[in-house]
């Protein structure tokens, strides 16, 4: 989230879009209630299902799933058409009056540089024109033939509200309705919140869906403003953590990447990480990139990282290939190129594509190891339930090592919250048996590790010998011990250059900020956004105050929120050029003459004038970007593609199938279905239910009582025209399996028209298994296909194809 | 429960024993025995109170654990009941249908509580240490890194990544624990590393 869950109480439209907080965040969603009971805002839902959120909206559109890119470029294109635009935010505020490159261009789906071969592009013109003075040529007219804002103009163009209504199957009426209660927040007084999440992201496209409702949310002037924002709700409590401390397989911790094969040495590395800025006086404050790894290197190896060996940079590894994300690990699994797996409270038997590949996956490991508090499917992959679970058990040869540990209420220590809230908790129970925190398991392998490398040598032991242990119990770090080093402290005395006699650092002790940082080993941080969660004054993420000064919905005491502490990002873009706020009733910061003052912790430099520095200090611009330069694979601009698998041909690109640059493996394009397949007829998609999470509270009786059996849900037409009765058993197939599920016959669901042809929409929850409290169960992923985002490969999850037919039920129930 | 339970907790409660003494001096004995054996006691009054977070989705409503004893004292503490924190600014103490049943999942049925072992073809889970675990890991993952770690990719430059093994991280779990984790296994040169942002 850019805002937190208590500022959407600011806010006078929700767009809840790709999401469906009623059901799956309930206590968030509470403060949309909030703010239309006691602001009169509005709520908006646009959805396949007439959802638990729409049924509290005060305007529901209905959408065909995969197809949101072009419902919201229909709503630029609206809001440009109709002078609905927040002009003075966007001419200073985004790079509308930047001018793109010649030579780049648009046509049917496809950008300039494609190559059909190696599903990518050649990005070379997707960037700015330099001007002589060394910064991108701008046209503050904005009326340039390759300014950001005419091409903008001229590629929405064709998404008329006739053109959605055939992609989108949304009637034109429901979608013109919408633009214009949208449009209204173009207004420098009137906000507008977008709440997204997994609808969003689990697409082919998925962080193009975002990147549209980002653009849209700019022209409207709606990011950086208290009740505005692009909040992302997220999944489980410490995903955004997790992320955050950047375990993804490209990733290090604060949003830094791991070096690639075409980077040999640190200096390589980081000359493509100067981060110039793009315009004068701009902050770029990426610039200070070297300081937050070279201390990150510190937190690794400790006294082993010094300038001579590059702090340490070749202990890290180098990626060959974009990513060794999840898709590709089972991937590779499955062609036997995996040894050994090690699951830390996950479940991937449910939690990804394609069932059987991951069984077939599973079974070629020859060890599969299970950090878990709960029994998981994944660690029983190997016995045979049945039609849940046919697997040949003596055949299969994986050892699986099952290992206890404590769940959070026996754990302690921070959890990430959607707003970007650091919450520390303490333990209040024993743990049951023998299960240990996953602390004291991952010190075990790393000192048993180290141990035999110690004794027996090996292939370069050098990063394990050297990592940077320094606990008091060297076989259990304490939460505190591990959140100082994230923190950041200081390793070696820094004198203070006005008066050498005197220190600005001080070894031994924990740094304030990220301010305070170095990149000459003299600080160590393990994660440079959480500087200033464990200071010198203490456990900042501890924090209880729940004080609101104004009620402004920052409780800025409560907690601590990365960066800084900022509650709101990019807040210094609530006021406009001269520093004055866009709505006075919405004050966020002002510019007082002298320095930024108001309800947060501003994100420019206190005393920096208002018209020097744009708002946007991450990007070299200091601006929001309209036109995404190279940073996305799949386009600068938004395009609409179809899913993968998909009812109807993509009307604006016959010839284009799925996104054109996603990656998709030999095997798996032979188990898509075909574009329209008559075959696999109905446009079908997974979601959550409010009764359970995931697949642990099948584990919990309550919840298993609450939401007993697995379900799909179609609409009364198609019941009809398959004679299924209410309640009665269905099977439903894709390409890749089957399953039996009970018909939930409801008139949340209704069939579409898209391009003039009938789409049935099947909705299936995604929380059954053969473990747990609950019923036995398919889960939906039995069904979906393997294919991920272009960006980050997020799971095609929401939108493929499936077929339906009435049922007696499986014969073993 | 016995009586004499009941009654020792009837009468550590201020009011109660209040209430018992003057049952008492009116000359009810009996009847306050039986009084006493009748009322349950009051499970709150006893327990330590932890703050803590919904352990589900991202909205991280407070909540709060009562035990049966106290984790700071070093005693073992069995958690009795969980409540929603009404002073968390963002639920404030609402909980939704998980939230409410977070008691059921700290003692669910199928909570792992020993280590287990399934070997190749077995068609059960044994026991196990966790000594026998923890090296029969360490070895597995050591024999793979020492045999497939590349140092050098065709070209010669250093690349020190190992990718035929690999970790899946919790995302339920700590920051901290992601840290502990990370320096861990990152520090092998291991690449095949993910998270649940995805799914
Ligand atoms: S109680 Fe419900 S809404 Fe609150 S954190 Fe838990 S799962 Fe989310």
């Amino acid at each position: 989230m850019t805002n937190s869950w208590t500022d959407i109480r600011n806010t006078d439209l929700v767009v809840i879009m790709g999401g469906n907080a009623a059901e799956a965040h309930p206590c968030g969603f509470k403060w949309v209630t909030e703010a239309k009971a006691n602001r009169g805002a509005k709520l908006i839902v646009v959805d396949p299902r007439f959802n638990r959120s729409a049924s509290v909206a005060d305007f529901y559109a209905p959408i065909r799933q995969g197809t949101d890119i072009a419902f919201l470029l229909g709503l630029i294109n609206y809001c440009m058409l109709n002078d609905k635009v927040q002009w003075d935010y966007v001419k200073t505020f985004t790079n509308a009056s930047f001018l793109v490159k010649e030579g780049f261009t648009y046509r049917d789906g496809l950008f300039t540089g494609y190559d059909e071969q190696k599903r990518d592009y050649d990005r070379a013109t997707w960037e700015y024109e330099i001007g002589p003075d060394g910064y991108a040529a701008v046209d503050e007219t904005l009326q340039h033939p390759r300014s950001v804002w005419t091409l903008l103009k001229q590629h929405v163009a064709m998404y008329t509200p006739e053109l959605v209504e055939r992609i989108c199957g949304t009637p034109r009426d429901k979608f013109l309705a919408v633009a214009q209660m949208v449009s209204e927040c173009s207004s420098p007084t009137k906000t507008m919140t977008s709440m997204y999440a997994l609808g969003w992201t689990q697409h082919s496209k998925g962080s193009q869906n975002i990147r549209t409702m980002a653009m849209l949310q700019l022209i409207l002037g709606n990011i950086g403003v208290r009740g505005g924002g692009m909040n992302a709700l997220r999944g489980h409590s410490n995903i955004q953590g997790l992320t955050d401390v950047g375990l993804l397989s490209n990733s290090l911790p604060g949003y830094m990447n791991l070096a690639t094969d075409r980077e040999p040495d640190l200096a390589a590395y980081m000359s493509t990480r100067g981060f110039r800025p793009l315009r004068p006086n701009q902050t770029s404050y990426w610039q200070n990139y070297r300081k937050f790894l070279v201390s990150f290197l510190k937190s690794m190896w400790g006294p082993a990282a010094t300038a001579q060996n590059d702090f340490g940079f070749d202990w890290l590894p180098k990626l060959d290939v974009p990513n060794y994300d999840i898709l590709r690990a089972f991937e590779l699994m499955k062609q036997g190129k995996m040894t050994a797996y090690l699951c830390q409270g996950f479940n991937p038997l449910q939690a990804f594509p394609n069932k059987a590949k991951l069984v077939e996956g599973l079974s070629k490991l020859k060890l599969l190891v299970v950090m878990d508090p709960l029994e998981t499917e994944t660690a029983r992959f190997w016995e045979n339930h049945g039609i849940y679970n046919d697997v040949d058990t003596a055949a299969i040869q994986t050892e699986v090592i099952q290992l206890p540990t404590t769940c959070f209420a026996e754990d302690e220590g921070a959890l990430v919250n959607s707003g970007r809230w650091l919450q520390w908790h303490w333990p209040g129970g024993t743990p049951p048996g023998e299960a240990q925190p996953d602390t004291w398991i991952m010190a075990q392998i790393h000192l048993r590790l180290k141990a035999l490398y110690r004794t027996e040598g090996g292939a370069f032991p050098d990063p394990i010998l050297n990592l940077h242990w320094p606990y008091k119990d060297p076989g259990l770090p304490t939460p505190e011990e591990l959140t100082k080093e994230m923190n950041g402290y200081i390793v070696a005395d820094v004198p203070d250059p006005a008066d050498p006699a005197k220190k600005l650092l001080e070894a031994g002790k924990q740094v304030a900020n990220f301010g305070q940082l170095r990149d000459d080993g003299s600080t160590a941080c393990g994660c440079w956004i959480f500087a200033g969660s464990f200071t010198e004054a203490g456990n900042m993420m501890a924090r209880r105050d729940n004080a609101d000064p104004d009620d402004t919905g920052a409780y800025p005491n409560w907690s601590f929120s990365w960066p800084a502490n900022r509650r709101i990002l990019y807040n210094r873009a609530s006021a406009d050029i001269n520093g004055k706020p866009w709505d006075p009733s919405r004050k966020l910061l002002e510019w007082d003459g002298q320095r930024w003052t108001g309800y947060d912790v501003p994100d420019i430099a206190p005393n920096a004038k208002p018209r020097d520095v744009g708002p946007f200090i991450m990007n070299a611009e200091g601006v929001g970007r309209l036109f995404a330069r190279g940073m996305m694979r799949d386009g600068p601009f938004p395009v609409h593609y179809e899913p993968f698998e998909s009812p109807v041909a993509n009307v604006i690109a016959p010839k284009v199938r799925g996104n054109p640059v996603a990656r998709v493996f030999a095997d798996d394009f032979a188990q898509f279905a075909d574009v329209a397949s008559p075959e696999f007829p109905y446009a079908a998609t997974s979601y959550r239910l409010t009764e359970h999470f995931h697949y642990w509270t099948k584990n919990n009786h309550v919840n298993a009582v609450l939401q007993p059996e697995f379900f799909v849900e179609i609409s009364e037409e198609l019941a009809k025209e398959k004679g299924v009765a209410k309640g009665g058993w269905v099977r439903v197939w894709s390409k890749r399996g089957s399953v039996f599920a009970k018909a939930v016959v409801t008139k949340r669901i209704k069939p579409m028209i898209c391009d003039g042809k009938t789409i049935h929409i099947v909705g299936i929850p995604i929380h059954w298994g053969f473990v747990g409290a609950a019923k036995k169960g398919f889960p939906a992923n039995v069904l979906t296909p393997f294919v991920g985002d272009a960006n980050i490969e997020t799971p095609e999850f929401k939108a493929f194809l499936v077929n339906l037919e009435a049922s007696t039920g499986p014969a073993s129930v | 429960m016995n009586m004499e339970l009941s009654r020792r907790a009837f009468l550590l409660t201020a009011g109660a024993g209040v209430a018992g003494t003057a049952l008492g001096a009116f000359g009810f004995g009996d009847v306050e025995a039986a009084y006493a054996a009748a009322i349950r006691p009051f499970k709150l009054v006893n327990t330590t109170e932890t703050r803590n977070t919904c352990t589900y989705c991202s909205v991280a409503c407070g909540i709060i654990l009562y035990s049966k004893g106290d984790l700071r004292k070093g005693e073992t503490a069995e958690i009795t009941y969980i409540e929603g924190d009404s002073d968390h600014p963002t639920n404030r103490g609402t909980l939704c249908p998980k939230g409410a049943a977070l008691l059921s999942i700290v003692k669910s049925k199928t909570r792992l509580t020993y280590p287990m072992v399934r070997r190749p073809g077995s068609d059960r889970f044994e026991r196990i240490s966790w000594d026998e675990a923890l090296d029969k890991i360490v070895r597995v993952l050591k024999d793979d890194r020492d045999k497939n770690f590349i140092a050098l990719n065709e070209a010669g430059v250093t690349v020190n990544r190992w990718v035929t093994s690999g970790i899946l991280a919790a995302s339920a779990t700590t920051n901290e624990t992601a840290f502990a984790t990370y320096k861990v296994m990152r520090s092998t040169g291991m690449l095949a590393f993910d998270n649940q942002a995805r799914v």
